[in-house]
Order: structure tokens, then C-alpha cells, then sequence
């Protein structure tokens, strides 16, 4: 039994023009202490997919289908009070920008200490001292002081570091990082990352890691969700995606990717836009922006702008395309693909 | 810190100067207090005497710079009509009208933070409809229809005749809509002497029941703008980063709704009661002549009916005072519940 357990999940938010299908038949595991990756442009359903794992969408969104189960327990009938248990607890989450997440007028020392005190029943000043002790494993300089401060006296960093700590403060089985690296520059995320990896190794906690950053999840994560208008088009180990993509929309995606080697030249783009999701295309939602939309003579493919594609195992990787599944089965298992 | 208040003060003198010059030049509008204080009757020589002994012959700005002199060392000169100090006149009136404000903006807060808060949380319950609904309506209504609408419901009563008087339920239906009234609507009774200077209204019961109907009125002034507002800024906060968190870490609603949100929400809040002090003050004027609260608005009112130029002048001036010294605090409380606040400040 893994760790977290998603199954055909569908959240919805109901809106005047129809709803609007932001997570569409998503499924997927966690194992303890693995570190799983979630990729996709804006608006791919990401974030949502993350939130509604907790049951923490903002209104009006809510789960019309699936199951999440944690520990092998359902916990989409639980209600909000049941639920509370599991928050911060068993499965914390870090958001994405530490400047706004921490409540601006509490010290960072009455977040840390009502977190603890949430959970467990502990005196103020042993809640202190643990607080203490996770930022000094987190390298935070002059816990002590820090304590006293208010977030707008840190810097982003130093609030991201916080975060963590908090995330950390109670062993939970699971992180769940919406974007933890994409508000701080570039010499503070490389510390952040190689600071979770190790911190989720050392307490086999397992961490699911939001990003549009190929970069950050690359290096962060050991197996990957790619996500487009609301489904998994493929996942399955990262270091396979990224050297051999299968999806169209993933080899999109990672051509866009600067190269070092090659300067001065036009990133390649993945042309069109992603559509919204109150009008997603029939059939694969990429179709329309697929390079592959068309079969061997020229023709455009029935089956992208008709049948949503199934899911396929290939290699390592399972993979959510027409185009790819016709690949497999016309072509001789030992030959390369194209 | 000390440069603020130093700031602060400058600011408060360039305030009370223009106060004093518009106060003074409203002057030759009012009428003319000689023919008020010797009537109609009187003769020119009287008349020129007692215009001479005012200093009302001189020229206006002689006049003025005479009276800026004298306000420096906190004197308004005598009242024309009670022929003592303004500011003692003031003094004896003040109490009455402080006691008042405090009591509504009591009211106010006690009253529009649970209300506004319960609004934000449970936006779609039909309460909470039906309060924001009505407090269009409340910043819609006058301070004076309010006034009379509450005399009228607990002070005079209402006796309902609308069901068959002779059955029982229509009887029992009349009865209990009917309300008796009672309720005391003219002056502030007879209020508790306390140390030595103060006559107040909230050392007895029956000085409390005085106040209640116009401090309600008057609270009516305030309540509907501020249940709005923390509704707003609640709703706002609530759809915030941190509150997000905060349910992310599992900690208890009432602690997230009650510290986290309210919190923030009351940032916006403190600046605007610290304003609305001074408005809250103003409104006085039409509290207490509905009920004849016999404060500072209602002596103003009778200083303009009299043209006793003196007394308005001394009131816009204490009341620009208070306008100034309240902004000043809520810039201090603002400090407290904002720490974002004291770091630019102490840098600038």
C-alpha cells in the first residue's frame, strides 16, 4: 500500500459559463520518502490538483470524483474538524511566495509555537525549544532573535527556511511544496532545493514538489507528472522524461528549455496557447496545438480531435497519447523511436 | 518617534490656523450680536457703546489678530451671551457630548466586529444577507429619522391594533407586537457626580438608560459603514496567502478567523475610527437637539442662534483639537497592530 493513493480524481468549480473541470481523472501514488514531481504550464490545474488533495480549495471549488487516500484512508468524506488532524500534521504544505504566507503581523516565534500547539499538547516553552531547534536544522542564523521577528524583517530566503522549519515541526509523513523556489532568486532556490532533499532523505518524509521549473523538479525530484488542462498526459521517472520525452507536449515543453550549448538562438515554443478550461477541446486537449495532430499521409488524426487518449505503459513511462500509441504498435519492439 | 510628533504638532497648528481664520471670516454671516444681546429696542448710543467695548468696531483683520493673540494663551474671550470664558462654557458642555461619542463608538465596535466577521465567514447564510442588506439601508438613514424612528418605537411606545382585538390570539398577536416604550428621550437625567468635575452618566443605571437612545442613534451614524467595511476587508483577507496556510496547518477556525484575519482586517478598521471620532463628534449636533442632549453641539447650535462668536470660534477650535489629537492616536494604536509601520518610519 503506497503512501498516498490518488485515484480518478475530478475537482470542479462551478461557475456562470458551465463548470470549469480544473483536475480531470487524475491518478497517481506517493511512496514514503519519495520525492514526486509535478509539471505544467499556468492553469494546467497544478496548484488545484494540490489543494484539493487536503481539501483545502477556496470556494467554490470542490471533489466531484475519486479518491485520495492516505495511509490506505479516504479522506475525501472526512469532514473539515477530521481532516484538521491530518493538516500541518501528517501532510504539511509550503506555498509558494514566504512573504505572504507567513501572517505579516505575528512572529515568525507565535506561528512556529501555534503550529506545534495545534497538534500536540505541549507547554509554550517546550514548543519553544523545539521551534528553536528545527531553524537551527534549517541553518537559520540567530534563532533566538528570529523568534522575536516579524516576517517583513526576513528576507525571502530566510522565510522560505521558516516555512520549511514549520513544515518540519511536527514529522509529517508528506510535504506537499506548491512552488517553493519560484519567488527567490536563483543562488537562494539552489540552497532550498539541495535543503529539502536532503531533509526529506534524512526523515523519509515524502515530498510532492509543484513547479513550471524543469530546472527545480530535474533536480529535485526522482519521479514525475507531467500535467496539460487538467490530466496527467505522462508520468514516470524523472530522469527518463527529461532525456526521452514521449508525449508531445512533454518534448515541447523540454525543447523550451535554454540551452547552454547552444547560445544565442530562439528558445523553441510549443505554439498556441493552453485552453482554458471551461473550453477544452474534445478529445486530446493538446490537438490542437500537437505537432503529431496528423497521420502519415497528411490527414488530420481522428482519434486526437475525438477520443480523449488512454493511458499507455511505455518503457519506464506511461504516457496519454493517440500518436504514441500507434508508435508501439506499428513499430518493432527493439527499434528506436523516431 | 519624536520627529513624528514633532511633525505631527506642525501639522496640527497649520490645522487650527486655518480653522481659526475660517471660524472668524464666517463672522459678518451670523448676524449681529449687538442688536441680539440689547434687542430690538435698544438705542444707536447704546448700541455703539457696547460695539466699542466688544471691540467690534475695529476692522476685521485688527479684530482677528487681536483674538489669534489671545488664543495663543488659550484665551477666546468671553461668551457674549453667558459673559464668561468660551472655553469654561465649553468645558461645562464638553463632558456631556465626550460621554456620548464614547458610549456610540462603544456600541459601534462592540457591535460591527462580530457582525462584520460573522458576515465574511458565513457569506452565504441568510443572516448574513439580511444584515448586509440592512446596513445599506442604515448609511441610507439620517442620524435624525433614526433618532425619531427610536424615540418613537421605545420612548412613546406602539400599540398595535392591526389583529381582531377580541379574540385571544388576536389580542396575544396585538400584545406582543405592541412595544410599551418608556424609554427616556429628553436630557440626560440627573448625572452621578464623580471627582470633583465630572458629571457622568455611566456611574448609574439610570444615567445609562439616559444615554442608550441617543447613543444608539448616534451609533446608527457609524455602524452600518463599519459592518461594511470589516465585512470587506475580512472577505479579503480571508482569500489571502496566510489564511490559506494557516488552514493548511490545521490550526482551529477560531484562531485563524479571530487572530489571523482579524488582525489584518482591523488595520483599515483603526483608520477609519480614528477618523470617524471626529465625524461621530460632528453628528453630535443632530443627536442632541433630537434629544436635546444638552452637549456641545447643542450649546453650538444656540452660539450660532445667537451669533456668539466667541463660543463658535473656542468650539471649531477644540473640535479641530480633537480631530487633530485623534488622528495622532490612531496613528500610535496603528503601530501597535501593524509592525510593518514602525520599521519605515524609525528608518525615514
Amino acid at each position: 500500500m503506497a503512501l498516498l493513493e490518488v485515484e480518478h480524481l475530478e475537482v470542479c468549480f462551478p461557475s456562470r459559463d458551465g463548470e470549469i473541470r480544473a483536475v480531470r481523472d487524475v491518478s497517481f501514488t506517493l511512496e514514503r520518502g519519495e520525492r514526486l514531481g509535478i509539471v505544467g504550464e499556468s492553469g494546467a490545474g497544478k496548484s488545484v490538483l494540490a489543494f484539493s488533495l487536503l481539501k483545502l480549495l477556496s470556494r467554490p471549488g470542490r471533489i466531484v470524483r475519486g479518491q485520495v487516500r492516505f495511509e490506505g484512508r479516504e479522506l475525501t468524506p472526512l469532514s473539515d474538524r477530521q481532516l484538521r488532524r491530518i493538516r500541518g500534521n501528517r501532510v504539511a504544505m509550503i506555498f509558494q511566495d514566504p512573504l505572504t504566507t507567513l501572517n505579516p503581523v505575528l512572529t515568525i516565534g507565535q506561528q512556529m509555537i501555534e503550529s506545534l500547539k495545534a497538534h500536540r499538547r505541549i507547554a509554550a516553552r517546550d514548543a519553544r525549544i523545539l521551534a528553536l531547534h528545527k531553524l537551527r536544522q534549517l541553518q537559520v542564523s540567530s534563532p533566538e532573535q528570529r523568534l522575536e521577528q516579524y516576517p517583513h524583517q526576513l528576507s525571502g530566503g530566510l522565510c522560505q527556511r521558516v516555512v520549511i522549519a514549520i513544515a518540519l515541526l511536527l514529522d509529517p509523513d508528506i510535504i506537499i511544496a506548491d512552488e517553493p523556489t519560484t519567488a527567490l532568486d536563483v543562488t537562494i532556490q539552489a540552497e532550498i532545493i539541495a535543503l529539502l532533499r536532503q531533509l526529506c532523505d534524512k526523515h523519509n518524509v515524502g515530498l510532492i514538489v509543484i513547479s513550471h521549473d524543469l530546472g527545480v523538479i530535474g533536480q529535485l525530484t526522482q519521479r514525475l507528472l507531467v500535467m496539460y488542462a487538467g490530466r496527467i498526459v505522462e508520468q514516470g521517472p524523472t530522469r527518463e522524461i527529461i532525456n526521452d520525452a514521449q508525449h508531445p507536449y512533454t518534448q515541447g515543453l523540454i525543447n523550451a528549455l535554454p540551452q547552454m550549448t547552444l547560445p544565442r538562438q530562439r528558445l523553441a515554443q510549443i505554439p498556441g496557447n493552453m485552453p482554458t478550461l471551461s473550453r477544452a477541446p474534445d478529445g486530446c486537449a493538446f490537438h490542437p496545438r500537437c505537432r503529431y495532430g496528423f497521420t502519415s499521409s497528411g490527414q488530420p488524426r481522428q482519434d486526437c480531435r475525438e477520443r480523449v487518449p488512454g493511458i499507455i505503459v511505455s518503457g519506464d513511462s506511461q504516457v496519454a497519447c493517440h500518436w504514441v500509441q500507434e508508435l508501439i504498435a506499428t513499430a518493432p519492439v527493439e527499434e528506436d523511436m523516431p | 518617534m519624536i520627529m513624528f510628533l514633532i511633525r505631527r504638532l506642525c501639522q496640527a497648528l497649520a490645522v487650527m490656523f486655518v480653522i481659526s481664520v475660517i471660524g472668524f471670516a464666517i463672522q459678518g454671516g451670523l448676524g449681529d450680536p449687538v442688536q441680539q444681546m440689547l434687542g430690538p429696542t435698544a438705542s444707536e448710543a447704546e448700541s455703539t457703546t457696547l460695539r466699542h467695548s466688544l471691540g467690534l468696531d475695529q476692522p476685521l483683520w485688527a479684530q482677528y489678530l487681536h483674538f489669534a493673540g489671545n488664543a495663543v494663551r488659550l484665551n477666546f474671550g468671553n461668551s457674549y451671551f453667558f459673559h464668561e470664558p468660551a472655553l469654561s462654557v465649553i468645558a461645562r458642555y464638553l463632558p456631556a457630548t465626550l460621554e456620548l461619542v464614547a458610549a456610540s463608538a462603544l456600541l459601534t465596535l462592540v457591535l460591527s466586529v462580530p457582525i462584520g466577521v460573522f458576515c465574511a465567514i458565513r457569506p452565504r447564510s441568510w443572516p448574513s444577507k439580511a444584515l448586509m442588506g440592512l446596513s445599506v439601508l442604515g448609511i441610507s438613514v439620517p442620524v435624525f429619522l433614526s433618532a425619531m424612528v427610536l424615540i418613537q418605537l421605545f420612548s412613546i411606545g406602539v400599540q398595535v391594533t392591526l389583529f381582531p382585538a377580541d379574540t385571544q390570539w388576536g389580542n396575544w398577536l396585538n400584545q406582543l407586537l405592541s412595544i410599551e416604550g418608556g424609554m427616556p428621550a429628553y436630557g440626560r437625567g440627573n448625572p452621578v457626580h464623580v471627582w470633583g468635575v465630572w458629571y457622568t452618566n455611566f456611574a448609574s443605571l439610570q444615567g445609562l438608560v439616559y444615554l442608550l437612545l441617543p447613543a444608539l442613534s448616534l451609533a446608527f451614524v457609524m455602524l452600518p459603514l463599519f459592518v461594511r467595511l470589516i465585512h470587506a476587508e475580512m472577505l479579503d483577507v480571508l482569500e489571502s496567502d496566510y489564511v490559506k496556510y494557516a488552514k493548511a496547518r490545521g490550526l482551529r477556525p477560531s484562531r485563524i478567523y479571530f487572530l489571523h484575519a482579524l488582525k489584518n482586517t482591523l488595520l483599515p478598521v483603526v483608520t477609519l475610527g480614528g477618523v470617524q471620532i471626529g465625524t461621530l463628534v460632528a453628528y453630535t449636533l443632530l443627536t442632541e437637539t433630537v434629544f436635546q442632549w444638552p452637549g456641545a453641539g447643542l450649546m453650538f447650535l444656540d452660539a450660532i442662534e445667537r451669533a456668539d462668536m466667541p463660543l463658535i470660534v473656542a468650539y471649531l477650535m477644540v473640535i479641530g483639537l480633537m480631530f487633530v489629537v485623534t488622528n495622532t492616536l490612531v496613528d500610535l494604536v496603528y503601530r501597535l497592530l501593524n509592525p510593518r509601520v514602525i520599521l519605515t518610519r524609525s528608518v525615514a
